[in-house]
């Protein structure tokens, strides 16, 4: 299970890592791979404001179907379109190409409170 | 004891294995009090007694092909090629299971697979599922759709228009369909481009029959332009029979298309089962109910088919999913691939023909009676197999006279409008002769003396 | 099993060939206008004999009952009489329209009506309707007739439904449906509902706001719950109602009924318990039964008895919930249970029960040495065994594996509660020896598993196709014939 020990993680095992002003989100490699061969990204749209815990997507794989959630609030300012011609970036690389959306937050401090990279790696473990 | 293998020694063996003294003990669980209840049922048959008492149940109905027979109303009676019941009663298809397991099932894939390719041509649009259980479903099912699609969490579209003459039971199914949801549905009796026309910022649906519950046929073209002007997705519902001659509701413009198939190979059977068929533009798919069959690759490069995009579906999202559907209404589709198989291009164009060109003399011929009209021919309105009659005496009663002379002569609209006590919807299909026809004409005649 | 490559009808199409013949119009030609009229119609051009060969080849790459072992927990694939087929083939019941009236649908309304009856009297429930399509439909059905039963009596805040986490898809997708939020209950030990985790939310916060529960009794683990009788008294003491999922009451016909028990609305599946063909997915038929406080809610309209000359007619219950599909039910599928229970009556669905449970626990005793069952009880019409017997395999291989061995699998990865499920429902319909064989194949495979893995990694290797890429087709999907 690879861990980006930039970020910060939810239990619902999205990620969120400060790049500049925005915060990335993505879900993480344990997550990946517990649902498989990715079909199918459905996102939200740029410009819609979303509250921490919000739905913001869907990530489908042939056996299962995830709600993403926002890890912190805020309005969408970029998705990831290359997701569409080719899911499999989520699971090949979830940290880097494979990102979901990208929120300019509203209130920082939610990030402070988002699992740290060794709490969350012992909760997935866990799973 | 019928359909059961074991005999009294297998089940001594199967008990001696398990452990078991007796086939009580196994239901020991049970609550003693409300065990091994004594059911009041009647006693059975056998095999010989079972079917002649269903034959005597069976001529207590009336057979359509026992009179002359001009009634539609939602269930037609059209030809049934020999090769449909010939090829779908063979036992591989009719008790196969849902194909979870695709490499013991291509024969059920690979039909669904056609099915879905050949809809997907008849109703004009990208994408056709592997169906619901009849039209008024798949009607109801692609409402939810188009609310979905809207993005339904947004929650500011929240109004489909309905055309007002659509099937009433139809219109009772989406009431049912909707009662769980924050739509408002609002019936507009206009015809299908004035209904549009009423758009709004808060409508995400125009609902539109094509043709109509009275036989009509609207302007599909401006609707779904009025429609689509005001961001509004356009839902048809379409007669597939008609689709084999005009152009479909996908081609006009209609982004969802739902239908009835029954027309399509499966018998009326006193109302089911029926086979609901739904299409939608292929940006919409992933907002699609039901079942799909997709192709598919083995490892050695081998074509076959699959289930896919479940995900969608019940057994994976759950409470998330676009519909509880779990079924498809296998055997009745696959009549309908072996259906529009048989008829091909040219056998769909002549069989709208004939219904076309029998209903349009049929109403010539009752237009032309003392004391009957046929409002679609004065006001120069097209129509298909279906019109509105108006009778000089109350349809009900003449639909009574004429049963005593073999004749069905169609709906008396008053079953379902109790104001409209003397209009009457005459349903014409390729299975009707001149000399039916002319009969029904002459039995009109003397029914309003 | 047939395995060559077969084409696509679009792909056997010949411009000019034709099947069918019709006859020459005998009236006066009409046209469209034309432009109305379609330019196109893409649709295959076929002769008589290579459509009945493509579709007669077609049927040959499929398993079916009524050439394989099907033991698909929960289901009930038993055999489909071909003599329901003979009775629903008659011009009667096929030509019959369903708007012809009550006078001349008497045939169709008394069959209606009978099985209306006799599945209430099997149930215990005080009336019923035959008007849901499939089973889903029938759920759909009963949570909306429990969301009516609340509107009338005033209580708008019961918005919650209760699922077992071991329930079916359909249980949650219905109740969405019906505008419920759903709060799932986790299961105990034994896969039956948790009682302490029951009670907590029925005497929490939540509690008042609960309109009922959604139970599979036996569950989905094919064991039977004994807190049957005191889930329904505590959800029925905090004002909610129980609804009965009825997919497996091929355990319980003449050995419970279910209404005995507490359970106030139910729905069967007629193409499970009451051998309907499965038509390679569908049409079903689903019965929804209900206590008599409930019975003006069914969905309508049903068969009522008549008067005089008039034995049957159709009524719309007071209070209906509405129609849920056009006309009255899948009559053909309604039938064909009819013809089902005339041949069984009273006795015979006893025995139906009684061997079917017997069956299932007899594959049981005969495998559970090598594959793990988690719950060692009495099962009752199928169990749950687990596919995790080697490193590297798992349920899937031992499924497709099976299928070499000329078997269709069980029913696999459900509920989702046991990890590697392997669900096995035999039905009463099988001879001993068709147990025995399927039992020394799955000890068969679980040898191979060990010995020679790629055996089971490799299946299956006798059918028509491997097992097939399916995330490249979800993730291109081509739902279509193109040229």
């Amino acid at each position: 299970m690879k861990i980006d020990p930039n970020c910060r993680y939810r239990s619902s095992h999205e990620y969120a890592r400060k790049d500049g002003a925005e915060i990335v989100v993505g879900i993480s490699d344990h997550a990946q791979e517990s649902l498989g061969d990715i079909v199918f990204v459905e996102l939200a749209e740029v410009g819609k404001t979303v509250a921490q815990g919000d739905a913001i997507g869907v990530v489908e794989s042939v056996k299962a179907a995830s709600d993403i959630y926002a890890p912190v609030s805020g309005t969408v300012v970029a998705v990831n379109g290359e997701l569409e011609g080719d899911p499999a970036l989520l699971n090949k690389d979830p940290y880097g190409k494979g990102w979901l959306v990208r929120i300019a937050p509203s209130n920082l401090p939610e990030w402070e409170g988002l699992l740290d990279p060794a709490t969350y790696e012992k909760e997935a473990a866990k799973e | 004891m019928p359909y059961i293998a074991a005999t009294d020694r297998d089940r001594k063996a199967m008990l001696e294995r398990i452990g078991s003294g007796s086939v009580e003990e196994l239901f020991s669980d049970i609550p003693a009090s409300v065990r091994f209840p004594k059911l009041k049922l009647p006693p059975p048959l056998s095999e010989m007694e079972a079917m002649r008492e269903i034959e005597a149940l069976a001529s207590k109905n009336l057979s359509a092909s026992s009179s002359a027979w001009f009634l539609g109303a939602g269930a037609y009676y059209h030809f049934i090629p020999a090769v449909v019941d010939a090829l779908s009663s063979r036992g591989e298809f009719l008790t196969a299971y849902t194909p979870y397991q695709p490499e013991v099932s291509q024969g059920t894939l690979q039909a669904i697979f056609e099915y879905q390719s050949m809809a997907a041509a008849l109703l004009g649009v990208e994408v056709v599922n592997a169906s619901h259980y009849d039209g008024a479903t798949a009607l109801a099912e692609g409402l939810l759709m188009a609310y979905n699609a809207a993005g339904a969490a947004a929650g500011a579209r929240d109004k489909a228009i309905v055309c007002a003459d659509l099937d009433p039971e139809y219109k009772d199914v989406l009431r049912s369909y909707v009662s769980a949801f924050p739509i408002r549905l609002e019936f507009l009796d206009l015809p299908p481009e004035a209904a549009a026309a009423r758009s709004d910022e808060s409508t995400f649906c125009v609902v539109v029959p094509y043709p109509s519950f009275s036989g009509t046929l609207g302007d599909i073209a401006a609707a779904a332009a009025s429609a689509h002007a005001a961001g509004a997705l356009l839902v048809a519902h379409a007669d597939p029979i008609m689709c084999g001659l005009l152009k479909s509701p996908g081609e006009l413009g209609a982004d969802i298309v739902a239908a009835e198939g029954q027309a399509l190979g499966n018998p009326m059977s006193f109302g089911g089962p029926f086979l609901g068929m739904l299409g939608s533009s292929a940006k919409l798919v992933r907002k699609m109910p039901g079942r799909l069959v997709g192709e598919a690759r083995d490892s050695q490069g081998r074509r076959g088919f699959v289930l896919t995009l479940t995900a969608r579906e019940q057994h994976i999202r759950r409470e998330k999913a676009v519909s509880n559907i779990c079924s498809n209404q296998g055997l009745a589709m696959l009549r309908a691939c072996i259906y529009l198989t048989a008829m091909g291009r040219s056998g769909m164009r002549k069989v709208a023909e004939l219904c076309w060109s029998k209903a349009h003399y049929a109403a010539g011929l009752i237009a032309a009676l003392p004391g009957y009209a046929v409002p679609a021919l004065t006001s120069r309105q097209e129509f298909f197999k279906e019109f509105v009659v108006l009778t000089p005496i109350p349809a009900a009663e003449i639909a009574q006279k004429l049963a005593r002379r073999g004749v069905v002569p169609g709906f008396p609209l008053s079953r379902y409008y109790p104001e409209r006590t003397h209009e009457l919807l005459v349903c014409v299909t390729e299975m009707c002769t001149k000399g039916q026809i002319e009969l029904l004409a002459r039995s009109l005649e003397e029914a309003a003396e | 099993m047939n395995l060559r490559p077969e084409s696509l009808v679009y792909e056997l199409s010949s411009p000019g060939r034709e099947c069918v013949s019709l006859p020459a119009c005998d009236v006066p030609p009409a046209r469209p206008p034309a432009g109305l009229m379609r330019d196109a119609l893409e649709l295959p051009e076929l002769d008589e004999l290579t459509l009945v060969r493509h579709f007669t080849r077609l049927s040959q790459k499929n398993y079916s009952i009524d050439t394989e072992f099907y033991p698909l927990g929960s289901c009930t694939m038993k055999y489909n009489p071909k003599v329901n087929e003979a009775a629903a083939s008659l011009p009667g019941w096929r030509n019959a329209h369903p708007l012809a009236g009550d006078e001349f649908s008497q045939g169709s309304l008394e069959i209606i009506h009978s099985l209306q009856s006799w599945l209430c009297e099997i149930g215990g429930f005080a009336a019923g309707s035959l008007q849901p399509a499939a089973g889903a439909h029938g759920e759909l059905s009963g949570v909306l007739i429990i969301r009516a039963y609340h509107e009338a009596r005033a209580d708008h805040k019961r918005r919650l439904m209760l699922v077992p986490d071991s329930a079916h898809g359909t249980n949650p997708a219905s109740c969405t449906m019906a505008g419920f939020r759903i709060k799932a209950i986790a299961s105990d030990s034994e896969g039956g509902v948790d009682m302490a985790a029951l009670r907590e939310v029925l005497s929490g916060p939540e509690g008042a706001q609960v309109a009922g529960i959604m139970i599979t009794n036996p569950n989905t683990l094919g064991l039977f719950d004994r807190n049957i009788e005191a889930i329904a008294a505590a959800v029925h003491a905090a004002g909610g109602l129980v609804y009965g999922d009825g997919a497996n009451m091929n355990a319980l016909v003449g050995i419970l009924r279910p209404a005995e028990v507490g359970i106030d609305v139910m729905h069967f599946n007629l193409h499970k318990t009451f051998s309907t063909p499965h038509g390679g997915g569908g049409p079903g038929a689903g019965f929804v039964g209900v206590r008599s406080d409930l019975a003006d809610f069914l969905p309508g309209p049903i068969a009522a008895k008549g008067e005089g000359k008039i034995a049957y007619r159709l009524s719309m219950p007071a209070r209906s919930i509405g129609r849920l599909k056009s006309f009255y039910g899948n009559f053909g599928i309604v039938l064909r249970a009819y013809v089902y229970l005339r041949m069984l009556g009273p006795e015979g669905l006893r025995a139906v029960a009684e061997n079917a449970v017997l069956g299932a626990n007899y594959v049981k005793a005969l495998i559970e040495g090598t594959y793990k069952v988690k719950y060692p009880r009495r099962c009752m019409h199928e169990f749950v065994a687990q596919g995790d017997i080697a490193e590297g395999v798992h349920t899937l291989d031992i499924a497709k594996r099976l299928i070499d061995l000329g078997f269709h699998p069980p029913t696999i990865y459900f509920p989702l509660i046991v990890p590697e499920a392997i669900m096995i429902e035999p039905t009463e319909s099988e001879s001993k020896e068709t147990l025995d064989a399927f039992a020394a194949a799955l000890l068969k495979i679980a040898e191979e598993a060990k010995e020679s893995p790629e055996l089971l990694h490799a299946a299956p290797t006798t059918t028509p196709v491997g097992r097939l890429d399916e995330v490249a087709a979800a993730r291109n999907p081509v739902l279509c014939y193109r040229r």
